[in-house]
Formats: structure tokens, sequence, C-alpha cells
């Protein structure tokens, strides 16, 4: 037949880099770019930006690693990692949960409703059954915040599938909607308000459905790290070695082949955005189980954790192994800079909390970057033969 | 010498990573003359004219004008020595006028006031001059294809053009605007513009150029007048072998009916009947030419046969099951093959690899996958073996779909399709948009299929397709089957029936 010719192997070979090698580069540039202007923003505010880093660094319990590090620096080290790796496991999943339905198109904004719901389903089972086993009652807990979370994501998997209602808009709503039901729910004179009368908080939980603590006291790590990394197991093999994986991704790829091919595209779509839901539960009894316990109704305002999660999973590409860095840098990145672990003689606390969150959407902003940069390379080569074909002379 | 070229290009030399793009490269163009540059997708057609064109700058090579050397830097130096192109995408912005586009940059003014009167006046002159009757005042999202591509050639004459560079510009066309074209090119001819026509099309090469040159793997097989010159003599030029391009078919051995439809009407999108009451039979060994212009429901057909939509009414057999209502996935294990329309968009995962795509059907089945578990290595295996046997070349099946060529993504297509031993074939558009040697390759395979006992439906706009390839022929119009012909009907019988005519003769 016809020999192809050879351009294709340039393309082959460049595409192959770009996939390759430049999956990595560039969130790996962007992080770097971010830290950088995060640098230049901390010197305008008069204060040293290595020293700035440093001490944030130094917050993050990251130095632990370092065997030169000992004594009480050790110690204080440890406790700050251990904080950071609580903060990982969550983030894993809730990233999980948009990686997941990015996958197979969707963009899963509902991430902290299906946080709450999961937590608030683990807290029922964790306060309201009870003379069980700690195998057992933690099993069950962690499963009624997977179908929780499930039954949440698929709501708007399914509105998706049947009458084509955007998931951006039904899960945003969704997640109002769990909060709006969490602060009902455990709000003074709620109908699952705990013991005291005159707080808005929920029962706490039963030591027997209490996550095993691993290492440090203050609060200690939780098994939760493990189970984050199990769901991150999980999640690569499902993708890569089911069938139900191979469809999700063919319809991520290309929903009209995938239709062609006989691939039900309204299923998928629905299964993909109820196990995406179920990942994002699941970070939520972690939480509860882990560290948390209970959960006081002023938590649903001040806890972001799953839209952190939707910039882990975009910084990580939705790789697995991207998303266990991404989830690693921002973990760190939030408990360095927190207000216990930051020293106000270098940093003052309140900026130094504003520089993370400045960090983070510049690590955002420059990935989504570069889908700008090459599609402004593309304009630019369009324009160039576009004026070529108007050119100023007159004949 | 009065034969002196006007244009002349010798020795260009264009190297890209890894690639040699033209390979010293000569290419003369002679005052009034059409010289077509004729080869497959990837010969270095178009890189030669970007390069005369000033998009590209040659590493080697020289061009003279009028025995002048000329250095061609950007497209505007192109223009002001009288260069155009018509490229094959169009430059144009929908919401403006003829006018206003073709004036843009260069606006005749009157102050400091544009004088649109002017223009149009201009505009109309230069149409009537060349017989392209292009309104001035008509809006470019008002008017068809055919239409944009002269508002596009009234661009560059407008500008002076007295060189004009035509790429592919059939491509986007129906065949009855391809002779249009082909009348407006004479005329431009005749009125002393010297044209460059690029194409991979032999017949519509023969049709219209003075001298034809080839290129293949960028290098120049030759120059040759159009006197002498055949279709295979080209087409052994373009390809660099015999090619075969009359299909050498047996006589077909029609068996037992393996799909039939009877009485089936659709509903496309906009709600109005698409197809209305289409009966057709296709037997074991044949191949049943569906002709007919586009439009006329031929998709809503293939759609509802191959149960991507459900039709309004009447039924669908296949293999003597009764699929009218069945799922996509159900149709398609009840022993229909289907190559889509478009490869791309349809056809082919293009973020997949190869093996992927390979298995977008049998992934649900051992041995590629046992109760939801997928096997990749499996999937891998197979897929070396199809890749060999169907010749797709370009990547192994690691490969993303998007890097193969045109020819060898329909070629991992019909691999696939065919490789799940399906009673029924479905064929859409097969070779649209490939070269001689992948045409070659589709066409052989779908006669080997129909002998090997499979019923095979093929959907075509190109008459010639369907005239080489069908057993029985059959036109639709408007939604329903309007004549069975044998596939000796003449072109022109076959063209009449397609545009309604049996219909008006019966009326």
């Amino acid at each position: 037949m016809v020999d192809d010719p050879q351009p294709t192997t340039g393309i082959v070979v460049s595409e192959w880099f770009s996939s390759r090698i430049g999956g990595i580069l560039v969130p790996i540039a962007a992080t770097v770019l971010a830290f950088l202007i995060g640098g230049l923003v901390v010197a305008i505010t008069g204060h040293n930006p290595v020293t700035a880093y440093k001490a944030i660094f130094a917050g993050t319990g990251l130095n632990w690693f370092f065997p030169w590090v000992t004594g009480e620096t050790r110690e204080a080290a440890a406790n700050d990692l251990q904080q950071t790796l609580i903060l990982m496991a969550p983030l894993i999943l809730t990233a999980l949960a948009v990686a997941f339905a990015f996958r197979c198109g969707l963009f899963n904004i509902g991430g902290q409703g299906q946080y709450w719901v999961g937590f608030s389903a683990a807290l029922f089972v964790g306060a309201h059954l009870e003379g069980m086993s700690r195998p057992l009652h933690i099993f069950l807990a962690l499963a009624a915040s997977i179908v929780a979370g499930a039954i949440w994501g698929g709501i708007a998997g399914l509105l998706k599938a049947t009458v084509g209602a955007h998931e951006v808009i039904t899960t945003i709503m969704l997640n109002w909607i769990a909060i709006f039901g969490g602060t009902y729910l455990y709000e003074i004179g709620g109908p699952l308000q705990g013991p005291q009368e005159s707080i808005p908080r929920s029962d706490q939980i039963f030591e027997s459905a209490e996550l095993w603590p691993i290492w440090g006291s203050l609060p200690s790590l939780h098994a939760g790290l493990f189970i984050a990394l199990f769901a991150l197991v999980v999640y690569a093999v499902i993708l890569n070695r089911t069938t139900l994986g191979f469809e999700v991704r063919a319809v991520g790829f290309n929903p009209e082949a995938a239709r062609y091919s006989g691939i039900s595209v309204a299923k998928n779509y629905f299964l993909a955005m109820a196990i995406a839901g179920a990942f994002a539960g699941l970070a939520g009894s972690v939480d509860l189980l882990g560290f948390k316990f209970s959960v006081d109704v002023g938590d649903y305002g001040t806890n972001f954790i799953a839209f952190t999660g939707i910039a882990v999973a975009l910084l990580g590409r939705t790789k697995p192994v991207g998303i266990l860095f991404a989830a690693l840098l921002f973990a760190a990145l939030e408990v360095g800079t927190s207000t216990r672990q930051l020293d106000p003689e270098v940093f003052e606390p309140a900026l130094a909390v504003d520089l993370a969150t400045m960090i983070q959407a510049l690590v955002i902003f420059f990935v989504g970057a570069e889908l700008l940069i090459v599609y402004i390379w593309r304009a630019r080569t369009l324009v160039r033969r576009g004026s070529a074909a108007q050119p100023e002379a007159a004949p | 010498m009065a034969n002196a070229p006007l244009l002349e290009l010798s020795g260009i030399t264009k190297r890209f990573p890894g690639v040699v793009a033209n390979d010293h490269v000569d290419f003369d163009l002679i005052q009034g003359e059409v010289h077509a540059l004729l080869g497959e997708n990837g010969a270095g057609k178009s890189t030669l004219m970007s390069i005369l064109y000033g998009l590209y700058h040659p590493d080697e090579g020289e061009i003279r004008l009028n025995g002048a050397p000329l250095r061609i830097d950007s497209p505007h130096v192109a223009i002001d020595n009288g260069i155009g192109m018509v490229h094959q995408h169009f430059m144009l912005i929908p919401v403006m006028s003829v006018a206003e586009n073709i004036v843009l940059g260069v606006e005749p003014h009157r102050g400091p006031f544009l004088d649109l009167d002017a223009a149009e006046e201009r505009v109309r002159d230069l149409s009537k001059q060349f017989g392209l009757a292009v309104r001035p005042e008509a809006r470019i999202d008002s008017i068809s294809v055919g239409m944009q591509q002269r508002v596009e050639i009234l661009k560059a004459l407008y500008r002076g053009a007295e060189i004009l560079i035509l790429d592919e510009p059939t491509a986007v066309l129906t065949p009855q605007e391809a002779e249009e074209l082909f009348a407006i090119v004479r005329s431009l001819q005749a009125e002393g513009k010297s044209i460059i026509f690029i194409s991979h099309k032999l017949n519509e090469v023969l049709q219209i150029a003075d001298r034809i040159t080839t290129l293949r793997f960028g290098k120049q097989v030759g120059t040759v007048p159009r006197a002498g010159a055949t279709q295979e003599s080209l087409a052994r030029m373009m390809v660099g072998r015999e090619v075969v391009l009359r299909v050498e078919k047996p006589p077909a051995q029609p068996g037992e009916v393996l799909l039939s439809a009877e009485d089936l009407v659709v509903v496309d999108e906009r709600g109005l009947e698409a197809c209305r009451g289409v009966s057709l039979e296709v037997r074991a060994g044949e191949i049943v030419g569906i002709a007919g212009v586009d439009g006329n429901g031929q998709s809503e057909l293939i759609d509802a046969l191959t149960g991507l939509r459900q039709p309004a009414s009447g039924r669908i057999v296949v293999g003597g099951k009764d699929v009218t209502n069945a799922s996509a996935r159900n149709v398609l294990d009840n022993g229909i093959g289907h190559i889509p329309e478009d490869r791309q968009r349809r056809g082919l995962v293009l973020d997949f690899s190869l093996a992927e795509n390979l298995a977008l059907h049998d992934y649900r089945t051992p041995p590629e996958s046992r109760f939801g578990w997928l096997f990749p290595r499996r999937l891998v295996e197979r897929a070396r073996r199809l890749l060999k046997e169907f010749d797709v070349r370009g990547g192994g099946p690691q490969t993303p779909a998007a890097a193969l060529s045109g020819g060898n993504q329909q070629k991992l297509v019909v691999a696939r399709e065919v490789s799940r031993d399906p009673r029924v074939l479905v064929a859409a558009q097969p070779t649209r948009g490939l070269d001689v040697g992948a045409i070659e390759f589709v066409h052989r395979r779908l006669v080997t299929e129909r002998d090997e006992g499979r019923a095979i439906m093929l959907v075509s706009f190109e008459l010639e397709e369907i005239l080489s390839l069908s057993d029985r022929i059959l036109v639709v119009y408007e939604g329903r089957i309007v004549g069975e012909y044998p596939p000796d009907v003449s072109e022109e019988d076959l063209g009449f029936a397609m545009t309604g005519g049996v219909k008006d003769e019966a009326a």
C-alpha cells in the first residue's frame, strides 16, 4: 500500500515529547513561576522573600526528612509534618472526584457537597450506631459516606444523562443543598444537634468509629492517608484496567465515536459522576473519623477543601502520581502558612494565608495558561496567514 | 523565446525537523498556462506553494520572476509581485459583504471615508470580466461555499494577481460547483492569467491542466504535458508503482437477504422526515451502492440501520432478526459492521492508542476482558496482528490514532469493523479525502469482504466510486429510493435520477 511519507514520525516524536516530558514540565514550571511571583509580592510588601519562604517551608514539616534536623526542631517538624499529611488525605480524595469525572469529559464542581453528604452519612453511622467492633464500625461509616457521595454525584450525572442539564450548574446547586441541609441538621434546635443545647454542633462519634492513629498526637496522623493512597490505586486501576474505565475514557475523549461503537454515553455520564461523588464522600468520612469527630455548623462556611481539590486535580493533570505530589504541595502550603506554624517576626500570619491562596491561584492560572499559550500560538499562525491574504499594498 | 517561463523555481529544498518536505524541486510556469501540481497528501505540494507565497523560506534554491531573482520574504512581497493564493480554508469574514471582504486592507476611500460604491463597482467589473457571477453586496454567510471560493479568487485578482495558486480548490465543492470552477479557470486563462492548480485527483488534473508536475515524498518525479498523459500514467508517477484504478471484481453471487429495511421512516434533528418510507434489501455477497446528492436522507438511513437513531416507523431486519428498535450496541452485536462517514469524529477516538481503537467494540468480551476486567496486553497483541494484516503504517499499538495519516486512520477503522466478522457491512463515504493508494486498498478490501459472503451497503456521493464498486445501485432522492440501476448505467442517467429526474418523468 501507500508508503507513509516521513512527516508522521516527526509529529509522533514531538507529540510523545509534549505528552510525556511536557506533561511533567508544565506543572513544575507553573509551580516555580507561581512561587517566584509570590516572592515578588512578598518583596513588595517590604519583607524578605527568601526568609519568608524558609519560614513557610519550616512550617510544613517537610524538613523532618532532612537527617541533619535534630532535637527540638525535629520534634516540631514531626508535628508539622503530621498536619500536612492529615490534610493530604482529603485533598487526594477530592482531587480524584474531579479527576475521574474529568476523564469522562465532565467538570465536577460538586466535590464540596459530595464531601459534606459523605461526612454527614459517616457521622450518622459513627454517632448513632453503637456496640460494634472497631473495624466493622469504621467500615460501615466509610461505606455510608461512599454511598452518600455517590448518590449526590449521581444525581448530577443522572440529570446530565437524561435531560442534558449541565453538570457545572447542577453540582454547584447540589453543593448549596448539602451545605444548607447540614446547617439545618446540626444548628441550635436542629433535628441532629448534639447534646449541648447552646452550641450548634453535632454529636461526637463513638470511639469505636475513630480511624486508627498512626503517628503523633496533635492531632495525630490517622489511617485516612492510607485510605487515600489506596483510592489513588483504585482510581488508576478502574481507569486503565477495567472495561468501565475504558468506556469512561472513550466517552471523555470523543463521545460521538463512543456512541458510534455502541457505548452508552448517558450511562457513563451517570457512573462517572457517581464514582466521582464516592471519592469526595470518602474524603468527608476520612476527615470526620480521622480527626474532626463532629461538625460545628460554622465549619460549613470555612471548609473549602474540595475546591482546593479541583486545583490539585488540575495541577496533577488527573494522573495518579501527579495528584499525589500536587496534594502534598497544596497541603504543605496550607499548613506552612497557617497561623500556628509561622513565626510572626518573619511574616505576618494574616499575610501568609493570603500568600498561600495567591500561590494556589497562580499555579492554576499557569497550568491553564498552557492551553492559552497553545491557543495564542495557533491564532498567531492564523493571523500570519490571514494578513497574507489581506495586504496593505493597493493593486 | 516566446515561451520563456514567467516564473521559475529551481532546486527548492525545505527541511523540517526529521523530514525533507521539498528536495531540490524544480517548477516553472509559462504565461497563460494552467500548471497542475499533483501528489498524494504529504508529498510536499503545499510546502512548495507556501514557499512561493512567502509563508516559508526555502533552505536552498532560487525563485525567478520574469528571469530576475526574487526573494519572497512574506506574502506581501508575493502579492506585490502579482502572486495570489486561494487557500483550502477560506479567510473571509462571514458577517461582511462580498465587496467589503474583497477590499479589506486595501479599501478605496473618499477622504477618510470608505467608498463602498467604488468598491462594489470594481468588484462587479472584475466579476463580469472573468465570468464569476458574484453579487458584491451579498453577505458571505448567505452564499454557498462555491461562491465563497470565487470571492477568494476575486480578492487575489483585486490585488493585481497575475499568477494564481489554487490549493486543492475542488476539495470543498460539489461536482456541479467543480465544473463551474473549471469554466472560471479557463476564462482566467483566456484573460492571460497563469494558474497553479494543486490537486491529488487525477481526473480533474487531466481535465484542466496544460502541464502536470508530480511530487512524491518531496521529490519531483517529473513534468509532463497533458497530451499523452493518462490516469494510469499519472497514478504511477504519484504512487511510484502500478495502481489498479478500475476495481477488478468477479461477478457477484448474491445469496440470502442479510439486511432489509421495510417502509422506513426516519425523522431528523429538526423533526422533519428525512427518510420517507425507504425499502431496500442487501444480499450476502453483493455490494449495493446508495447514490444520491448529500442531504437526501442518507445519514438518517445509516443512523437508523445502525441503531443510532430510532426510526419513526418501518422495520429493519438483520440476518433474519428484527432489530428495528435495538440499541446501537445490540445492532452491532447482531452482525452489522459500520464504517462511519467521518473517521476522525465518529470512527476513532483520536486520543486513544491504535490498540484501544481497534478494541472499541471487543473490549467487552474475552479474551480482551473478563468480568469487566480489561487485559491491556491482549489488546496490544491483537492490535499488532491486525495492524500487520491491514497494513496500517505510521505507528505501533501504543501510538495515538491522531498521529496517523488519513489513509491509515481509515485502514484502522476498516480493520476494526471487518475483524469482528460482521454479516453486514455499512460503509459511508469510505474513501473521502483519501489518496489514490489508500482508496485502492479500501476498494479492494470491500470487494474481498463481498466475496467472503458479507452483505455490503455502500453510501457515497462520488459517482465514480458507486459505479465501480456496486453490483446494484439504488438512487435516493428526498428521502425515497427513486430507482434501481445495474452497475453499467451511464453517469448521465444516474446523475439525472439523483436530481429527481425520474420523479419528474413519472409525474
